[in-house]
């Protein structure tokens, strides 16, 4: 039986713990909770209000307006809704085209570069990484200068006999692109489309400008994912492939019977991964035309900043911004939910979404 | 790590060696796809060493008699008859703010981390959970709220406004928590016999252990702040906090100067990617593990 003395002792070591534990986590706490909790709870009732950004939105004075910033997103005809419609437009094909692309280039390299025979697969996988760890801002001013009109890119589409577009000031829509070679011409705008934006505008595809983005966000992302998925790949147990090798396998039956099956849950990982990030596409639209030309690269983050930052108006800004954050949400919580459903690894998404992110940076 | 306890001949391919012919062309594949993810790179540098009129009308050729170093001239000093970018004032604000975000990162997430492994005290899962549901909120969606948020503390514009929200990341913490769970408890135990208090442990016992992991999180917290570009286009806006990535931004979106004047931008993003790169090929190890944290063991 414990003696009064060593309980009170370990009651008061406890309190010790308790009292180091919160002030380790103390800068954590305080950080975290001013500049994201905060901030987050201050915009939630900006989002409510009619606010240029000149008074104290919290005194007494601010222009209370409900749910009209939101109204004015989805409900309202007006200039509001058509350009959140087109950046959801621009977006839903960015993300529809780089997530497929990226995953299939990252699986392909990860395969090519996990080869045991090949030579230089250090280099070469060096090589694929570094786009993914250089600033977006300094790749953009490079993509920039290749694709100009008479840019390095149209050169050398120029060396095969290809006469490339004016790819950053061109806004229209490859759909309609195409079906213009066949005698298919786009219809005028009409109205009947959802949010107030007509259905030949929904399907235009992205614009050329746009296809620059995709082609770039595929270029720098793909490298992260294929280390990742070269991760995978090594962590595939020898004895399973030599098992299959005794079998009498060939190549094709080990890659598709084998290996791309113990990659289901990694695959999964990078796809949920690549349509997370793909919707907060920001950083290039900024340096590469601010949603120029025609729009149609605006995408609801970058709009949701110039709604603020460009118009005054913090209020549609920061509800633009919800609805973009209960999207990703709702993509995080899937991730999460599967991830764990899978292999019983509940901490796996976050984690390395947040490394992946942060790689590709 | 898993290469370290490969047996012999794991380095064999299971299946034999390609044909030849099949060989050849994989290998033609590869080149061409790393020559892809290079050109960007070498065009870039080639370009920097170019004038104006030279750039675009030769974007594909080497500079012409050795090439011209007026671009890097007019970003590091004056050069005669031109406008300057102060280039200077941003590469010199890059690194101040860089510097204090690693050291507060490395610092501040390895306490939070210790915190969330080893010390058991009330809230502990709370504030785990906590952690989680930060790192699912996106930055892109933060931009308003943190001018909002800053402008009402009166930090709005100032460098205290860049860098306290930078201090602290979730996923660092996490990687931290991380690895501080696979220490074994034996250790601290015996330096608690010995008289030491938490404090002591986490600083002259845990945290010598934990070079690695440190290691890690400098390097991804560098290449992080280094390279953030949202924080400050919305917590600045007078062009004295201009920093590489929002200096290089404004600079490019059409923000300042006239004309095109690739050749200088080409530069001032190669500079600005340089102290990045020479980290990563230092450090290559750690960019991996960071990439991987989720896939893999770490």
């Amino acid at each position: 039986m414990p003696s009064e003395s060593t309980v009170g002792a370990k009651r008061r070591r406890g309190l010790r713990e308790g009292a180091w534990g919160w002030l380790f986590a103390g800068p954590m706490v305080l950080v975290l909770g001013l500049f994201l909790v905060l901030p987050i709870a201050m915009a939630l009732w900006v989002s409510l209000l009619h606010w240029d950004g000149q008074s104290n939105p919290f005194s007494g004075h601010a222009d209370f307006v409900g749910l009209d910033n939101y109204r004015r997103l989805f409900a309202e005809d007006g200039l509001d809704r058509t350009l959140f419609a087109v950046s959801m437009r621009n977006t839903l094909y960015y993300v529809l085209l780089t997530v497929p692309l990226q995953t299939v280039l990252a699986l392909f390299l990860a395969v090519l570069v996990n080869q045991r025979m090949l030579r230089g697969r250090g280099v070469l996988r060096t090589v694929f990484y570094f786009p993914s760890i250089t600033s977006s801002i300094a790749i953009s001013t490079v993509f920039l200068f290749l694709f100009q009109g008479s840019g390095a890119v149209n050169r050398m589409l120029g060396w095969v006999g290809v006469k490339g577009p004016n790819w950053f000031a061109d806004p229209r829509g490859v759909v309609w692109l195409v079906l213009g070679r066949f005698g298919v011409d786009q219809p005028a705008p009409t109205a009947g489309g959802p949010l107030g934006l007509s259905w030949s505008e929904w399907f235009a595809g992205p614009s050329v400008a746009m296809c620059t983005l995709i082609l770039m966000a595929v270029w720098t992302t793909s490298g992260t994912f294929m280390l990742i998925f070269l991760a995978a790949l090594q962590d595939i147990p020898r004895e399973l492939e030599e098992a299959a090798a005794l079998d009498g396998v060939n190549r094709r039956q080990l890659l598709c019977n084998v290996t791309l099956p113990a990659l289901r849950p990694v695959l999964f990982l990078v796809l949920t991964l690549g349509l997370i990030s793909t919707w907060q596409v920001f950083d290039q639209v900024y340096v590469m035309g601010k949603g120029a030309p025609g729009n149609t690269t605006l995408t609801p983050a970058y709009l949701s900043y110039s709604a603020g930052f460009d118009n005054a108006d913090y209020g549609q800004g920061a509800a633009i911004a919800f609805v973009l954050l209960g999207l990703i949400l709702l993509l995080t919580t899937l991730q999460r939910w599967v991830l764990r459903e899978r292999g019983g690894r509940p901490r796996r998404g976050p984690r390395s979404l947040k490394g992946a992110r942060r790689a590709a940076r | 790590m898993r290469h370290a306890d490969r047996e012999p001949g794991a380095d064999e391919p299971v299946l034999g060696r390609f044909p030849r012919p099949l060989r050849v062309l994989g290998y033609t594949a590869l080149l061409g796809f790393a020559l892809l993810y290079l050109l960007p790179f070498l065009l870039q540098l080639a370009n920097s060493f170019k004038t104006d009129p030279d750039a675009t009308a030769n974007p594909m050729a080497l500079p012409p008699d050795g090439g011209t170093l007026t671009s890097y001239r007019r970003l590091f000093g004056p050069a005669e008859g031109v406008e300057n970018i102060p280039f200077l004032r941003w590469l010199g604000n890059s690194m101040l703010v860089t510097a204090l975000v690693t050291a507060g990162r490395v610092l501040f997430d390895s306490m939070a981390g210790y915190a969330l492994a080893r010390i058991r005290f009330p809230g502990r899962r709370l504030l785990f959970a906590f952690v989680l549901a930060v790192m699912a909120v996106p930055g892109v969606v933060l931009l308003i709220p943190k001018f909002l948020v800053l402008k009402s503390f009166g930090m709005f514009d100032t460098y205290s406004g860049m860098i306290l929200p930078l201090l602290v990341d979730a996923a660092g913490i996490f990687i931290m928590k991380q690895f501080f769970e696979s220490v074994p408890r034996e250790i601290e135990e015996a330096a608690r016999i010995d008289g030491a208090g938490t404090f002591r442990i986490f600083w002259s016992v845990v945290l010598p252990m934990s070079r690695p992991s440190l290691i890690t999180l400098t390097v991804l917290s560098f290449q992080g702040s280094w390279n953030e570009f949202t924080h400050f286009l919305v917590s600045t806006q007078s062009s004295e906090h201009d920093t590489l990535t929002t200096g290089l931004g404004h600079f490019v979106s059409g923000g300042l100067g006239s004309g095109t004047q690739y050749p200088l931008k080409l530069a001032a993003a190669l500079v600005s990617t340089l102290p990045v790169a020479v980290l990563f090929f230092c450090f290559q190890r750690h960019f991996v593990r960071g990439a991987n944290s989720g896939s893999s063991k770490g």
